[in-house]
């Protein structure tokens, strides 16, 4: 017990330790403020190699919170417009101190993932979702993908992907538009052959 | 006469790559440092920051010759392999641009804000004072293994650090270093990641570094692109010399122990 207190405190040293450095070693640029060192209860906790092993416990928590977060979106509506989503999916820009605050932000979808199999340019961070609208077009696998792209973490405690919903990178509606660019039968992800 | 010359080939290459743009492929890249053989345009820059280091500057009208950056004042060759290291003046560790910092405040008599007022380049200029003399300093270290310090406890505690640091995850994105630095044969888009946590990756990422980047036509640091990192993540700007960059650096550093330095390198 008293080891387990030593080790949760001195990774909490550890990690006001990394903060204290990172906010005497930046400094405010643009929109971006040194507000952004901040780590919330989840950064935290993930802030450890991928060959770490997770308190299970406080994973199972941190998995719980995320779900419970995500909203259903407006009047049920999962799918928005395809076209748009693809405009999201291939836009990298935003919030970074570089970009342009008032244009809005992209997904940046295929600096991971592979959708349009036409597309070359993509990168393999993340599992390739070609042909994605074929895995199912139910209202559960409409819920579980929303809930994947607003917050990852409702599912995989630690993923390296962004939480786009729930820290607010895309609005419902650009999430809408992208599960469209995902489902659609019409949308080039599901429709191209390479 | 070297800023014209620079100037001319910048032109020229930035011409070629914009060529080039369209097709988008690791294969271009190959192809174009296959063309250039044994050149490299940083040697330029390298003959720039020789000379920056010899001509007297400042309120006080000093060179850097007695600019101590870890093997005794004046002596260069060798150096960058063995930084970051602790000096015992500051009683810090210093990467070579905190090192540069030091000596233009001690010996020449120039203010912290002037020497940051702009250490890197923006897209489209010439390159900086800084950017030479790093060039110059890490090509007077080049084919020698990578060798930074790791005998004083503040050295070690340096790269413990650095290792934390690199698994911080913050910003809107949640993104750490080691986000897209962590796995072996990943890219974005189309550019290969180099897994920074084991010895070939920060082996090569670190051997590389300073570097001329084609698509910009110039030679960029180590600790520029530590700060462009950050930018990526979505975090605030990196200042020059902090400790939060030379713990980075120390990190990739020791992982990348060994392997001969082959900066400044040339990358797209």
């Amino acid at each position: 017990m008293q080891l387990l207190a030593f080790i949760l405190f001195s990774t909490a040293v550890y990690a006001n330790e990394a903060y204290n450095v990172l906010l005497d070693s930046m400094k405010d640029k643009n929109f971006v403020t040194l507000e952004r060192l901040k780590q919330d209860e989840l950064q935290e906790f993930c802030s450890q190699p991928r060959s770490a092993s997770l308190d299970e416990v406080r994973a199972a928590k941190l998995r719980e919170a995320a779900f419970k977060g995500v909203p259903i979106p407006t009047g049920e509506r999962y799918l928005g417009d395809w076209q748009l989503g693809e405009k999201v999916a291939s836009n990298g820009r935003g919030l970074q101190y570089s970009d342009d605050p008032e244009q809005e932000n992209g997904g940046n979808c295929y600096a991971c993932h592979q959708l349009d199999p036409n597309e070359v340019a993509y990168g393999n961070l993340g599992p390739s979702l070609s042909g994605y609208g074929a895995r199912g077009q139910s209202v559960a696998m409409l819920q579980y993908t929303w809930t994947k792209l607003w917050n990852t973490h409702a599912y995989n405690v630690c993923s390296h992907m962004p939480r786009f919903g729930a820290a607010g990178i895309l609005t419902e509606k650009q999430l809408q538009d992208v599960m469209a660019f995902l489902f659609d039968p019409n949308s080039p992800v599901n429709r191209s052959q390479p | 006469m070297h800023k014209g010359f620079i100037r001319g080939i910048s032109a020229v290459l930035i011409g070629l790559w914009s060529a080039m743009l369209f097709s988008e492929t690791e294969g271009v890249f190959d192809e174009y440092r296959a063309m250039l053989g044994d050149d490299n345009p940083a040697i330029f820059v390298i003959f720039d920051g020789e000379e920056i280091w010899f001509t007297p500057a400042g309120p006080k009208s000093a060179s850097l010759e007695q600019c101590d950056l870890g093997l005794g004042p004046g002596v260069v060759e060798g150096a960058y392999a063995q930084l970051p290291r602790y000096f015992a003046d500051v009683d810090r560790v210093q990467d070579v641009e905190a090192r540069l910092e030091h000596c233009m405040t001690q010996l020449q008599g120039l203010t912290p804000a002037e020497v940051h007022g702009k250490p890197y380049s923006l897209r489209g200029d010439l390159g900086t004072e800084l950017e030479a003399l790093v060039a110059w300093i890490a090509d007077q270290s080049s084919g020698l293994a990578i060798a930074p310090m790791q005998a004083h406890a503040k050295e070690r505690a340096t790269y413990e650090l650095g290792e934390r640091l690199f698994y911080y995850r913050a910003g809107p994105h949640d993104f750490s270093c080691a986000t897209c630095h962590e796995q072996g044969g990943r890219r974005i888009r189309l550019q290969t990641l180099p897994n920074l946590t084991t010895y070939q990756g920060a082996a090569e990422a670190y051997s590389s570094w300073p570097a001329y980047r084609i698509s910009q036509g110039i030679v960029r640091t180590m600790g520029w692109r530590m700060r462009d990192c950050m930018r990526q993540q979505r975090m605030p700007e990196l200042v020059m010399g902090s400790e939060a960059t030379v713990a980075l650096q120390t990190y990739l550093a020791v992982n990348g122990a060994g392997a001969p330095m082959a900066a400044p390198g040339l990358k797209r």
